[in-house]
């Protein structure tokens, strides 16, 4: 525990960043991460927007999985009904940050009715309701050609600030990142306030949360909107992103990717789904790098080399969680824990 | 708690300017299948005082708690509150109308600090919309700030637990854990109190803690408190009225004294005429 910190009034105990050290970190990170385009090249660019699309969709799925515990399968799709909201308005003209906002509402309207399920099921059964919107979603996604361009996709027009175009990694790193930011200061806003304790009441008893006078039909569609409206600005910055999309991105992989990230990096903090995206993207890219290096050495097994660094990431994951069941976020906790200790010892 | 000789003062006790609305509940069935759990059961909690309701393992107890929380739906009679019938309303509805409890086995939510456990009393009067919560907008803040200085000077203060709020709930030991329940539902500023057990696997300390809490709530709050409780000691030492269940009846109620000499009390309690129910 940090020392030497004093409270004179609730109003600073409640403040979002009440320590000193914390803010200036922050800060530093925010320099870092907005210079990032000026020092860093191509590739990490762009897989630094696709860690950003994932963050967005992370913190998404946190809120409703992590902090509601209501499992949802149905993520992935939700990306999708985003990607073709931005898509269907960007060819009539509508600019972005109108576009971005409205394909987090539809897909936060369509997330209330895929979370019906919710106040009857629980747990397992609640995946297996998802699962099943899933499958509508992708099939819609492939049937609706006037909307969605069918199998071969549809383009999504850039987005556009007056003369300025978001083309290229650099300035759509930029509107990523806007998004991210916002909406993970959002998430964070939300857990401290009545309706976030209510989604870790629902998740931790349910019974006792009604007695509290927690409205559970109220509180789960909640959770399902507010982490579908993130999965809708993801998939809104991935079509800006992307500028092309087929219904073959939104397969459940990308579901159980997302879980992934969110039981990785820690259920129920921001922290977490900003470590346990990036985990879940970077790691089996610096894989496959080491694959393709060490591919060098090894000519004969090469082929044998790509499914072992997958093998390697489904290995890494099981470690992480036998080791740390909370994951990332918890070790980081730890290790800053350590840090302020230091040289004393817990 | 061994002295009884208070015990008749118990009903003398002085109540306080404000006290908390009435309960009452009318001839109450309840059936699970073939199982008469309730057999119309009717006794009321009057504003303001401590009614305890007592009887041996399976009597109905936690039932008739769970009926008036509404988790239970009766077959038939009904749960007033303040004299408005509340038998058919949704459960959290009851949270607005006054209406707390604490569980037998302690209810907390692990996910969150003592404080924020706390905080989740005042749900019900909060109002801030889903975006201004998002955004932290100055009203859903000037609402947080208000319900934090509200359960710090009404709650925290007064259970003597500032020096816990910042942690877990679970790493508090089990005495501490019914206290921050208590307090959570004092957070409610509830008319009336339900304790299901509250001193259930307390030792004597803790269990002459939580008396002396429950005894200062009704006191300085004037709520109406009604609990179950197995400790015939606390039970008998600071009720000013108690009902006696026994296989889904009320067989009988009164001040302490007089249920302690009923005879129907002691044959359920004993088996036999002998002895004072301890």
């Amino acid at each position: 525990m940090r020392t030497g910190i004093f409270h004179e009034t609730f109003k600073s105990d409640e403040r979002m960043w009440a320590v000193p050290a914390v803010r200036l970190w922050l800060l530093i990170g925010a320099l870092v991460l907005f210079t990032m385009p000026l020092w860093s090249g191509d590739y990490l660019l762009a897989m630094a927007c696709i860690v950003g699309i994932h963050i967005v969709a992370t913190l998404g799925l946190n809120i409703t999985t992590g902090n509601a515990g209501l499992i949802s399968l149905s993520h992935g799709a939700f990306l999708g009904v985003g990607c073709y909201t931005v898509a269907w308005l960007g060819h009539r003209g509508v600019p972005f940050y109108l576009t971005l906002p409205a394909a987090g509402l539809s897909t936060a309207c369509l997330g209330v009715i895929v979370g019906l399920p919710s106040l009857r099921v629980k747990g397992v059964y609640l995946a297996i309701a998802t699962l099943a919107a899933h499958f509508i979603l992708t099939f819609v996604f492939r049937e609706w050609v006037s909307v969605t361009g069918g199998v071969p996709g549809t383009t999504i027009p850039r987005a556009t600030l007056g003369d300025f175009v978001f083309v290229g990694d650099r300035r759509n790193f930029y509107l990523i990142y806007g998004c991210a930011v916002i909406l993970a200061i959002a998430a964070r806003n939300l857990a401290r306030t009545y309706i976030g304790r209510a989604f870790v009441a629902v998740r931790d008893r349910d019974i006792s949360a009604e007695i509290l006078g927690v409205d559970l039909l109220r509180t789960k569609l909640q959770a399902f909107a507010v982490g579908a409206f993130y999965a809708g600005v993801a998939g809104g910055l991935l079509g800006y992103f992307y500028g092309a999309i087929t219904p073959e991105y939104f397969v459940l992989t990308l579901s159980v990717f997302y879980l992934a990230a969110v039981i990785v990096g820690g259920l129920g903090t921001v922290l977490g789904s900003i470590l346990g995206a990036a985990f879940m993207t970077f790691v089996p890219e610096a894989l496959r790098l080491l694959v393709n290096a060490s591919a060098h050495w090894f000519p004969g097994v090469a082929g044998l080399l790509l499914p072992m660094g997958q093998a390697v990431f489904g290995l890494l994951i099981i470690v992480f969680l036998v080791c740390e069941p909370h994951g990332l976020s918890a070790i980081w906790a730890r290790v800053r824990r350590v840090i302020h200790l230091w040289p004393f010892r817990t | 708690m061994q002295d009884r000789s208070e015990t008749a003062s118990a009903n003398d006790r002085r109540l306080p300017a404000t006290v908390g609305l009435a309960l009452a509940v009318d001839a109450v069935e309840l059936r699970f299948g073939g199982i008469r759990a309730l057999r119309g059961v009717s006794f009321s909690a009057e504003p303001g005082r401590i009614t305890a309701v007592i009887g041996p393992n399976g009597a109905g107890k936690t039932s008739v708690f769970n009926t008036i929380s509404g988790f239970y739906k009766p077959a038939s009679g009904r749960v007033m509150l303040g004299g408005v019938d509340i038998t058919r309303l949704p459960i959290h509805a009851r949270a607005a109308r006054g209406l707390a409890r604490t569980f037998q086995n302690i209810a907390l939510f692990h996910g969150l600090s003592v404080l924020e456990n706390i905080k989740l009393g005042g749900h019900h009067t909060m109002r801030a919309g889903l975006l201004s919560a998002m955004a932290y907008s100055p009203w859903a803040r000037r609402e947080e700030l208000a319900l934090r200085a509200e359960v710090e000077r009404k709650v925290i203060d007064f259970l003597e637990i500032d020096h816990i709020r910042h942690l877990p709930v679970g790493v508090l030991p089990y005495g501490l854990q019914k206290r921050v329940e208590l307090a959570r539902a004092l957070a409610m500023q509830p008319q009336v109190l339900l304790l299901d057990e509250p001193v259930a696997g307390m030792n004597r300390e803790e269990t002459e803690d939580m008396a002396r809490f429950i005894l200062d709530v009704q006191e300085e709050w004037g709520v109406t408190v009604l609990l179950v409780e197995h400790d015939m000691g606390m039970v008998m030492d600071i009720s000013s009225k108690v009902v006696v269940l026994n296989f889904g009846e009320v067989i009988a109620s009164g001040t302490p004294d007089e249920v302690r000499k009923h005879p129907g009390v002691i044959q359920a309690y004993l088996g036999a005429e002998s002895g004072v129910p301890a």
